[in-house]
């Protein structure tokens, strides 16, 4: 089952891990210089590998950086941000090497770290202010755009508030704000929804897509929750023990999977399912009586009704199959490096 | 960006020069530190002795208010080396508690928040971290060391003359050195303790502990084995005799220690010989390093666990 599905998906949304030499890309935006482009990059902390030779060009607008936990999304994002050296290989931002123009990526982007992260004792517009002027703002500017981000992210009531005092989504806002307070090419947001009740999370997701669709800022959003990166991402980056499972451009793979069925049948399905190899399909089992089918160039749906009427086999349900994100995150989860 | 069209907009306006940015912390630091109005009536209070420095400057050179007030100018200290080191002494100790109470909770503050990777994510590198941090406790204690003294010395030379400026240079260089050397020292203990400790008041104990302790076991070494050499453990020791040496009033041999057997009869004389200025010296630079070495490890955006 897994190979028919195989190699219909490779084709289209990723390339194996297996032969890195060939650098990932995206299928739309060839032309745009790449946001993110990895060369090789390895992070080892003392003997431990952590992250093992990424390759691939990322040009989303919004990038969801997926994985289960220790998958290394966290670690590609501080090595990003010059946390952590290179142990091997390098990365570029927006053309800048990571280690070599560390200062000048800096000025580019905007970081939401996952962990609660506060300068104690201070307001947040104190705090966005302050965060404002390190990344080089006047302090007039950095003020005036502190209140602005406060009122953008919705804290601007709270804002003269104590950090101390807030709940746990007005800090997730309040680190929203300090991000982008300087206006950033590139935000990258690390578990931006974790710990926030429903309203709190949609508000947040809804600013993420504001400011993806603004156009103004890229967006890297690492998170574990699905449909997060679903909501908030075009392109997604599956991690998985610290190498590349998947890339892909989700838009595209919905779009592929335009010709992905799913069957119900009752009777003989044994000779359906040669009647289906013989006319070139590649299918799978799903339980019970269930198919899922991928219907070759030139085969209509109209071509398993006729198959069906031969084979004596009833249809009992039809339809489109589009892969979600959780498909695909499961998929890179069962499969080797790169296999789905 | 602007409050009222609520959508996100990139910033095109000037920047400020990289290699200032590291002033913006004790920019924001002071605000908070001056709101303590504990802190500020201290702080104060630590410019009296330097008011009474400037005093007795004045009456030098004031024989009217000598007059008046019925002092005769013998009983005045000489405006000389001394004087002004025993003032640099005096600021010193003044500068120890400011910097106790200003230095734990800078870098502490920041670890226990996890606010490192938020310096450290902008184009603002680990070593201006460092020397913001160490900006908010060196620009006050500069300004109640050498700042205040060096503008006495020139009140003096411009009470005595051109000539007592030029032959008495070197006392200005004094204070300059002797002061820089012993905030710094303070500054970097301070910053070095923060890093390690992240509650405030174990870090204050814990620098004052680092003075105090240490001053304690040099005494008693000194008195044990009769010699000097403990005062190389003593921070406040070796700066008092760094200080010493740059007034020119180091003397190696700093007393003599008679024992006497029962009916007080000297048996034996011992000098009790300082340890070399050079040890001092060399003492101090290890101790800085080593404060250098820690910040180095301990400041980082993410402790990485191997």
């Amino acid at each position: 089952m897994e190979l028919s599905e195989h190699g219909a998906i490779r084709k289209s949304m990723a390339l194996p891990a297996a032969v890195p030499e060939e650098p990932i890309k995206a299928q739309l935006a060839l032309t745009e210089p790449p946001v993110i482009d990895l060369h090789g990059l390895s992070v080892s902390f003392g003997r431990r590998q952590i992250l093992k030779n990424l390759r691939g060009d990322l040009r989303g607008k919004a990038i969801g950086l997926l994985g289960p936990n220790g998958a290394g999304k966290t670690t590609l994002i501080h090595t990003l941000l010059g946390f952590h050296p290179p142990a091997a290989g390098t990365a570029q931002i927006f053309g800048l090497d990571i280690t070599d123009d560390a200062k000048q990526i800096k000025s580019l982007i905007g970081y939401m770290p996952e962990r609660d992260s506060f300068i104690a004792k201070m307001s947040a517009v104190h705090f966005v202010r302050l965060m404002g002027e390190l990344s080089g703002l006047p302090p007039e500017a950095a003020l005036e755009r502190a209140h602005e981000a406060l009122f953008y992210v919705g804290l601007g009531e709270a804002r003269y508030r104590r950090l101390e005092t807030y709940s746990l989504g007005m800090k997730q806002l309040a680190k929203l704000a300090q991000a982008i307070v300087h206006g950033p090419k590139l935000i990258f947001l690390d578990e931006p929804t974790n710990g926030l009740d429903p309203p709190a999370r949609l508000r947040m997701i809804k600013l993420i897509r504001e400011i993806r669709d603004s156009g103004q800022a890229q967006i890297v959003l690492s998170s574990h929750l699905l449909l997060d990166v679903e909501e908030c991402c075009d392109e997604i980056l599956i991690l998985r023990d610290g190498q590349i499972a998947v890339y892909c451009n989700l838009e595209e793979e919905r779009k592929s999977n335009r010709k992905f069925l799913m069957l119900e049948t009752r009777g003989d399905q044994e000779k359906f399912l040669k009647a289906l190899a013989k006319l070139g399909c590649e299918y799978a089992l799903s339980g019970g009586n269930r198919l899922k089918i991928v219907l070759q160039e030139g085969v209509e749906v109209r071509d398993l009704y006729r198959l069906a009427d031969e084979e004596q086999v009833q249809l009992r349900r039809l339809s489109y199959k589009r892969d979600s994100l959780e498909d695909i995150f499961l998929k890179a989860m069962e499969n080797g490096y790169g296999g789905l | 960006m602007a409050v009222y069209e609520q959508a996100y907009k990139r910033y095109a306006g000037k920047l400020t020069p990289e290699w200032s940015r590291f002033l913006i912390i004790p920019r924001h630091a002071y605000r908070a530190v001056f709101n303590s109005k504990l802190f500020t009536a201290f702080f104060v209070i630590c410019f009296i002795p330097l008011l009474v420095e400037a005093i007795l400057i004045y009456l030098h050179h004031n024989f009217t208010a000598l007059i008046a007030m019925k002092i005769n100018v013998r009983d005045l200290f000489p405006v000389d080396g001394s004087f002004f080191q025993t003032f640099v002494n005096i600021q010193g100790g003044f500068a120890f508690f400011v910097a106790l109470l200003l230095g734990p909770p800078l870098v502490s503050r920041d670890l226990r928040n996890n606010a490192l990777p938020l310096y450290l994510c902008r184009p603002f590198s680990r070593t201006e971290y460092v020397m913001g941090k160490m900006s908010v406790i060196l620009i006050l204690l500069s300004a109640i060391t050498w700042i205040p003294q060096l503008l006495l010395f020139l009140f003096q030379s411009y009470l005595e003359g051109f000539t007592w400026f030029r032959t008495n240079l070197w006392i200005a260089s004094a204070i300059f050195i002797g002061s820089v050397v012993w905030i710094l020292l303070l500054a970097l203990l301070s910053q070095t303790i923060s890093a390690l400790v992240k509650w405030r008041i174990v870090a204050s104990a814990a620098l004052l502990g680092l003075f105090f302790i240490p001053s304690v076991l040099g005494e008693f070494i000194n008195i044990v084995f009769q010699t000097r050499w403990g005062n190389i453990i003593s921070l406040g020791a070796l700066m008092k005799n760094v200080t010493a040496g740059l007034f020119g009033t180091f003397d190696r041999v700093s007393g003599t220690l008679r024992i006497t057997d029962f009916d007080d009869n000297i048996v034996r004389e011992v000098l009790l010989i300082e340890p070399p200025l050079w040890c001092s010296w060399a003492v101090l630079f290890v101790i800085c390093a080593i404060c250098l070495a820690v910040l180095h490890w301990k400041v980082k955006a993410y402790e990485v666990v191997r």
